[in-house]
């Protein structure tokens, strides 16, 4: 299976001489389709510079990005750019959503602005918008909607029409418990039907929603967890952990 | 965990049977609590010695006696729910012990136990996580589990904030031997022995 979204070996090296910092040393990752994978690390581990480099925002100094196993160095700039607005959606703790547009407008501005027609780019916004749920907030603007209502909007811009790769930097971090909760169950939801998630964060318990979580230390992929024991045996009176 | 004021709250619902209890018991908290049939039928047997709980005809056996619960045994679960759980003194944490042994043991790198556990613990709570994100509208799995992922973050912290005072000191990391020790340090370990 050829992954929707592949690292090999890239490095990124800001600055230099005294003041060089090696952001990102060698990481090789692959994700594939429909599945959720989650980035962990403290602060400064390069996590946000490697969802930077995977959504193409920035290139590596070093190693190769191949999204859909086709590399991205090779790209002409408008190609890279008509890639990225096709094919990669991002999702941001602050929601990032543009506040003059109504929620189906900024779902739908990824497409608009790939020059497809405003009302079929719009019936296709609120199809996203009714995926997450919030279908009849369609018509308001950001300022009348909740935290977990704007962050809904914004993962129904990243999957709106056929964008398939999305990238989240600590997506619930500005949500309480249950909101947060609530949004990734949706992006877990994203990723049965066929969506392919990377998402960084600090929170083991957001991370936790994924597949597979990869640990990163200051700028190796030092290791990583999937679903581990068995959770009826352990919740065995007497056995918490 | 007290199965005894778990079965004196399902009986306040109405008169029910040992089987019955137990499948209540399961089903209220998530399927996910295993409980066998002789622990119910133990603790109901005390329940009834205490008074807490009656059948209908003492001289009846077997798995279709039914049991209700009394007014003292209403006292007796009011008074439970609302008394805070029994505070413990600080535990002998294995973890917290492993990592101060570690910080002794020359060549031992203590960022890659703390990361062996930090794995361990993550890949728990996924488990858990996932659990919870494959029923939905179960409300009672939903707030054991909460109870469990809480637990492991809380853990998962701890090693990430020892990770960063390591960091920060690195002196406190792996000491060769005969190198000097802090007195500080030294009592901190002979405590938890």
């Amino acid at each position: 299976m050829t992954a929707a979204l592949e690292l090999r070996r890239v490095s990124k090296v800001y600055g230099s001489g005294a003041t060089e910092v090696h952001a990102l040393r060698g990481v090789d990752l692959a994700v594939y389709p429909g599945e959720l994978v989650a980035i962990m690390g403290p602060s400064g581990c390069g996590k946000s510079t490697l969802l930077t480099i995977a959504g193409t925002l920035e290139e590596p100094t070093d190693g190769e990005v191949l999204v859909d196993g086709i590399e991205v160095s090779g790209m002409s700039r408008n190609d890279r750019a008509r890639m990225r607005r096709r094919s990669i959606g991002y999702v941001f703790q602050d929601f990032n959503l543009l506040a003059g547009l109504t929620a189906v407008e900024n779902a739908a501005l990824p497409l608009e602005l790939d020059g497809m027609p405003a009302g079929r780019a719009q019936g296709l916004g609120l199809r996203a918008l009714e995926e997450l749920g919030v279908a009849e907030r369609a018509g308001h603007y950001p300022d009348d909607l909740s935290g977990g209502e704007r962050q809904r909007v914004s993962i129904a811009r990243a999957i709106v029409g056929d964008r398939h790769l999305l990238l989240a930097d600590e997506p619930t971090g500005a949500l309480d418990s249950v909101n947060g909760e609530a949004v990734m169950r949706l992006l877990r939801g994203a990723c049965q039907r066929g969506v392919t998630g990377l998402v960084v964060t600090h929170d083991a318990q957001l991370a936790s929603w994924a597949d597979r979580v990869v640990f990163l230390r200051d700028g190796r992929m030092v290791d990583q967890a999937v679903p581990a024991g068995a959770p009826g045996a352990m919740l065995a009176p007497g056995a918490a952990p | 965990m007290s199965v005894r004021h778990a079965l004196l709250a399902l009986l306040t619902e109405r008169p029910k049977f040992g089987l019955q209890l137990r499948q209540e018991f399961e089903s209220g908290t998530g399927a996910v609590w295993p409980l066998n049939v002789g622990q119910v039928y133990t603790t109901l047997q005390r329940l009834e010695r205490d008074g807490l709980v009656e059948s209908e005809d003492a001289d009846i056996a077997g798995p279709q006696k039914d049991f209700r619960i009394t007014s003292a045994g209403r006292d007796e679960l009011t008074e439970w729910l609302r008394t805070p759980p029994e505070s413990v003194p600080p535990p002998r944490d294995e973890l917290v012990i492993k990592l101060l042994v570690a910080l002794r043991v020359p060549g031992v790198d203590v960022h890659d136990i703390l990361q062996t556990h930090r794995r361990h613990l993550v890949g728990s709570m996924q488990r858990y996580t996932h659990l919870k994100a494959a029923a939905a509208d179960d409300v009672a799995l939903a707030l054991v589990v909460d109870a469990q992922v809480f637990r492991l973050d809380g853990v998962i912290r701890w090693l990430d904030a020892a990770d960063s005072r390591l960091k920060q000191f690195p002196l406190a990391g792996p000491r060769p031997p005969g190198a000097e020790v802090s007195p500080d340090g030294d009592r901190m370990v002979e405590g938890r022995r």
